[in-house]
Formats: structure tokens, sequence, C-alpha cells
């Protein structure tokens, strides 16, 4: 007589420490092979979208912050571009560097911040204390800026709330100095490291055209060969005068498109991401930052949908004006949102522990799924 | 690389009889109206013609048009009757690199709407997401559930609803400050 | 702290009440739930990380509840996620203590008025010890809430829990 078996419902969260937040997912397992998951979410939805209807344009700001908190600042930049386009407001030259600026090292914080708990989930404690390290100087710079730490309410409709410190251009190229040889030794630490390949290459293998039909962007969509960066394929601010690579996955110790090629791809970008620091440094103007800042901020009725290259993919606000102060809808389109919605797709086959490598590499901010 | 204009002419003639409109007084973009129980159809050419190749769905987002007649009801809060709820998708075509918006609109009291979770994957959570928050219903989508709020609200109540009024409690927890 | 330092270094006896005894383990070996909510959990993660280093006060982060001292609400505290918060806290051992970091788990923070899905401070379902404020608080300030809660459980008497 054969012997009854049957699949294992295991449910991973919402409190889990490698779900990156509170994040749930329904594992169907048959043994230790992964038949299905089932990803619910919705643990930490804070109504963005309704506290947009009832606060005004500018009042917004505060609320992009805290969606994605790991990339506050280029939440900021998207949202006031939209608004900015909608009203048809040009900005000063020194306001688009100064937002370049920031958003590129928004890029770096937030790309450190995936590594580091990529490695954590994967047992490699070190390197995850060593980018917290280096983040804290950039968190520093910006402090210095905005006198926050984390969420900075920085950018605003036509200007920002502050012009840079006086040391902020000397800190920001010392950074720059301190950091590169750090990729270097993250490399050797972690990127080669046998066992680190062992669980990440060949696993989750995501092709391209699946990852286009699934809407997936960012790191992961250039991970799976695609080459393709809003900042040079549907370019905004001033991101077409700065001179730099999409590094794209090419599957150097697996398959294009595994977990490795996506985690190898953010290191890539934390380099590109200096280099157009480097360039918006040296061409960096004087002048006023406010000059053009509107007084009352009522855009005339219509809609506007605006993206922009977020460290984790693309990053869309929808606004539907109706002619008054406040937005009449605001619809976030967020990438992780959307990068998660592959997680089944990816998972399928490989072991529970794989799935763990998986979500790690997929970098999803919770506060950005659920709003 | 086409114009909003081509792109509504080409549905315009490949589907006779369906109801498709072009308000192009948008400031910023020209949105093309179409029947919401043809959108399926529509964005299936959409993306398979040769001229236009959408292969990507950038966003889907559900809106109440709030367009109706705004009465009050026993309590004096204000709920509203008739109108629209709209359904809109921003289409990007990531080998010809052109953009376009469609809108679907289907009346307040039966809001229902072709899903295109078949035609794009990338619809399927949006459009769970436009029914939770607007009470879209999706027609064919095969996992229509709530995806943010709990499973367990109340039913009918859709948050992102003009006229949406918050529980005094939710599972013994007081929900107001 | 301070209590038995450098007492032992000639072998002496030690002679302590063992409520003080008691509370000074238990005070310097808080293990939190490593369990993170939303953007607090970051400045959450930068404490114990490298440049503010918890583990020198003891705290360490323990993913089951089943063996954790101390829970920290990192962030906002949504209807959805109320319950789970709750049966997390009832699946501590006594004693067990609760730091509620940031203004959306204090009170509902930015979200205290239009947040249909948000309960407005984790005190309405579970008891809180140290309240630290701030959207998000600095992580000196979680060190100062963490301090104040190890002031309260030195005070405490083996009859009755204070904290």
């Amino acid at each position: 007589m054969a012997l009854r078996t049957e699949e294992l419902i295991l449910n991973v969260g919402p409190q889990h420490p490698s779900t990156h937040g509170v994040l749930r997912l329904e594992v169907e397992l048959e043994g230790e092979l992964v038949v299905k998951v089932k990803p619910h979410i919705g643990y930490l939805h804070r109504c963005f979208e309704k506290h947009a209807e009832a606060m005004t344009y500018p009042q917004v700001i505060p609320y992009t912050d805290r969606m994605d908190y790991l990339a506050s600042m280029y939440n900021n930049f998207g949202y006031v571009i939209a608004v900015e386009k909608l009203m048809g407001i040009e900005v000063p030259e020194r306001v688009e560097y100064i937002r370049v600026i920031m958003g590129e090292l928004q890029r770096i914080a937030s790309h450190m911040v995936a590594l580091g708990t990529y490695g954590l989930d994967l047992g490699a404690f070190t390197p995850f204390l060593y980018l917290f390290r280096d983040r804290e100087k950039i968190l520093t710079m910006f402090e210095m800026t905005c006198g926050a730490r984390l969420l900075y309410n920085y950018m605003w409709v036509g200007g920002l709330s502050h012009d840079l410190h006086p040391d902020f251009v000397r800190l920001a190229r010392e950074f720059i100095q301190y950091f590169r040889p750090n990729i270097v030794e993250l490399n050797n630490l972690l990127t080669y490291n046998k066992i680190f390949i062992e669980r990440t290459a060949h696993i989750g293998i995501l092709p391209a055209d699946t990852a286009i039909n699934y809407g997936i962007t960012g790191p992961m969509l250039r991970a799976s060969g695609v080459n393709w960066d809003l900042r040079k394929n549907d370019t905004y601010s001033i991101y077409n005068r700065f001179d730099f690579d999409i590094p794209v996955g090419q599957g150097h110790v697996g398959t294009v498109g595994d977990c490795w090629d996506r985690y190898y791809v953010r290191v890539l970008e934390m380099e590109q991401s200096m280099r157009i620091l480097e360039q918006a440094l040296d061409q960096l103007p004087e002048g006023d930052i406010n000059s053009d800042l509107p007084k009352r901020i009522k855009p005339p009725v219509g809609t506007v949908y605006q993206r922009v290259e977020n460290p984790k993919g693309e990053l869309g606000y929808f606004i539907i004006s109706d002619g008054s102060l406040n937005p009449f809808r605001v619809k976030v389109r967020g990438p992780s949102f959307v990068n998660l919605s592959v997680i089944n797709e990816l998972s399928r086959g490989h072991l529970i522990a794989d799935l763990i490598a998986i979500l790690g590499s997929i970098d999803i901010v919770l506060g950005e799924i659920d709003r | 690389m086409k114009k909003a204009e081509e792109i509504f002419e080409l549905i315009k003639s490949s589907f006779p009889g369906v109801t498709v409109e072009l308000s192009a007084d948008m400031p910023t973009e020209p949105i093309i109206s179409v029947d919401p129980l043809k959108v399926h159809e529509i964005c299936k050419f959409l993306r398979d013609n040769e001229d236009c190749k959408f292969d990507s769905l950038m966003n889907l987002s559900g809106v109440d048009d709030a367009n109706g007649e705004k009465i009050k009801d026993e309590d004096d809060s204000e709920i509203i009757k008739g109108g629209t709820l709209s359904v809109y998708y921003h289409l990007h075509s990531m080998s010809l690199n052109h953009k376009i918006t469609l809108r679907a609109s289907a009346p307040r009291e039966n809001p229902e709407v072709e899903s295109v979770d078949n035609v794009w994957k990338a619809a399927d959570w949006h459009e769970r997401e436009a029914y939770d928050m607007c009470g879209i219903k999706f027609l064919n989508h095969y996992d229509l559930r709530r995806i943010l709020m709990p499973y367990d609200w109340e039913d009918g109540s859709y948050p992102l609803r003009k006229d949406y009024k918050n529980p005094e409690f939710y599972n013994g927890m007081k929900v107001p400050y | 702290m301070g209590l038995l330092d450098k007492e032992f270094s000639d072998g002496n006896i030690v002679i302590a009440k063992t409520e003080d005894l008691f509370n000074w383990a238990r005070l310097s070996s808080l293990w939190q739930l490593s369990f993170g909510l939303a953007c607090c959990a970051i400045e959450m993660m930068a404490t114990s990380a490298s440049h503010y280093d918890f583990d020198r006060f003891g705290v360490m982060p323990r993913p089951t509840p089943r063996q954790a001292d101390v829970i920290i609400i990192s962030g906002t505290v949504t209807l959805k996620m109320a319950t789970r918060i709750k049966r997390l806290y009832e699946q501590m051992p006594d004693p067990k203590y609760i730091i509620s970091m940031g203004s959306c788990a204090n009170c509902g923070g930015p979200y205290w008025e239009h947040g249909y899905h948000v309960l407005k401070g984790v005190d309405r379902i579970i008891p809180v010890d140290v309240y630290v404020p701030g959207c998000p608080p600095r992580p000196e300030a979680l060190l100062e809430g963490l301090l104040k809660l190890q002031e309260k459980i030195k005070n405490e008497s083996l009859r009755t829990k204070t904290a």
C-alpha cells in the first residue's frame, strides 16, 4: 500500500526576519520543494492615497517619504517633478543638480541596505555591518543638509527646502574617494564568496519576456539582460547631461537573470551612481535655489503620469487634478509592488531555503508595496 | 513611434461599432476612452499589433470620478448616487517607445470592467487593488479578492470612494483617533 | 548596572538582595524580538548595526517570541497587523517589556486623522512600558528609551511587576 502524502502549507511571516518587513508568504510545499507561493500583503497599508486626497499638494510630500523609506529622496523627486509637469514649472539649474546629487546618493544608500540585508539573509553578517557603517556617512550628509536622517521632506514643488551645507561638496567627494575601495572589499568579502555563489547562482531565474510581461523594472529587469533604465530611456530632470553606463546581468557565475545577477547589478549600479555624482559635483552651478518657488500650488485641471527610476525600479505617480488645492486622486505605481508579484513564478520548483534567497534578491520595501 | 491620435484612429478603424473617444484637451496627456466591456479585446489588439506593440502596462489605477448626484443621507453624511468609476491604463511600448493612456468608465451602481490580466500579468495585482480600494469588478479575473485591506473587511466598503465612511470598530479595535 | 562591577576581582563573597540580582540579570541582557514594522525598523537596524551598536547594552535580536524579553514596536501598527502583534506579545514569556518606538506606534503619528486602516497607538491593544517619540526617532533616542526601560526594571520588586 502506498503511503499517503499531502502537500504542506507553511506560513512565512508576517513576523519573520527575512521577509524584510511584514509580508506573509503562504508556501505550498512538497517535501522541501516549493509548489506555489501566495504572497499576502497589506500589513502595512497606511492609506497613502486617501491622505493625498485630503492634503494640499505640498503637504503630500512628507507622506511620499514614508512609502519607500529606504529611498525617501527619490520618492520626493518623482512626486515633485510630476506636479511640476502638471503646472508647467521650470526649476533653477542648481536645484536640478542638487536633486540629482541627492537622488544618486540615495540610490547608493538604498542599495547598501539591499546588499547588506541580502547577505544577512544568506548568513553573512559582516557585510551588513560594513555597509551600514558606510551608509551612516551618507545619512550624515543628508542630515547636515536638511536635518533628518531617514525621512527628509527635502524636495519641494519648484525648489528645495534648504540649500546645500557649505561642507557638503567636500564631504561628498571624500565619500566617493572612501567608498570606491570598499566596493572592491565587498566583492572580495561577499560577491565572489564561494558559499554565496552556491546559494545564489542558477537560483530564481527570470527570463526577459516574463519580466516585461509582469511589468518588472529596475535592477531586477536589468539583471535579466534587458538594457532599460528610465534615466536614459525616458529621461527626466537633467540625466541626459551625464555620462554613465547601464549595467545588465550577464550571468558571470550562473545564468542570466538569476539571484546573483540581481545582486551584482546593484553593486555595479553603485559604481555608476558615483560616476554621475562626480560629474554633477563638478558642474554644480551657483545660484538661488528657491527663486521660483510658487506661492500657491494649484495645478490646472488635468492628469499626469510621471515615472522615475527609483533604486528599486519604476516609481510612477499618476495625479489627477480637478483644479483645486488638493489632488483629486494620486495613484502610486510602486516598483516593489509590481516586482513582488512575480515571486510565485520565480520560486516554483526551488527548495524552501532558496525562497529566502529569491525574496531577498527582489529587494522589497513593504512601505511601498502596501502604501 | 506613434502619436495618441494615430493610435486612436487605428483603434477606431479596427473596432467598428465600439465607442471610443479621444479627449486631447488635457494639458499633459491625451486620453482614449474605451468601452469597459471591450477593454480586453482592445488591449490584446494593442499588444499584438505590429504598429503598436504595447508590451508593458506601466500602471493601472481605479478612480472614483465622483460625478454623480451628491445627496445627504439620514445621518447627514454625503453619499453619491449615479455617475461613474473609471480605470486608467498607462501603456508603454519598450520596442517602439511610445505611450498612451486608456480610460474605461463604468457606471457606479454596477462597475464592471473586463480584466486584462492575461494580456499583461502586471495587471493582476493592480486590478485587485482597484477592486479593493474602489470596488471595481473585473470580469474574468481569476482571483479577485481584497489585497491590501483585511479579507474580513466589511463587504461593500471601499476606502477610496469619495463617499467612504470609516467604521467605528474593527474586530473590537477602535478605528477613529 | 554598576551594581556588581569589580566586585569579583579578589574572589570575594558578594551579598546582594535576590531582587537586585534578578533585576540586574534581567536588565543586562534584554533580548529583543527581531521584528520590524515600518520606517522606524530601519532606524532600529541602524541602532543594532556598527555605528550605534545595540549589543553593548546586552540587546540581541532573537527571531522567536518564545525567547524574547522585549518587543520594540518599530513603526505603524495597522488593523491587519494588530491582531498578529497581540499574538506575538502573548507568546512571549513573562517578564516581558514593550518599547513603543516612533509616533505611529505611540498615537498613530501622521496617519492619525485619515488613516482608516491604522491603529492609533499600539497601547490600545498591548501595555507599553516606554514611549520613544520621533518620526522616526534617532538611534540615540531609542538608546535612551532602552536606558529608561533598564531603569524601570532596576526598581522592580519580586512581588509586583511594575514595569
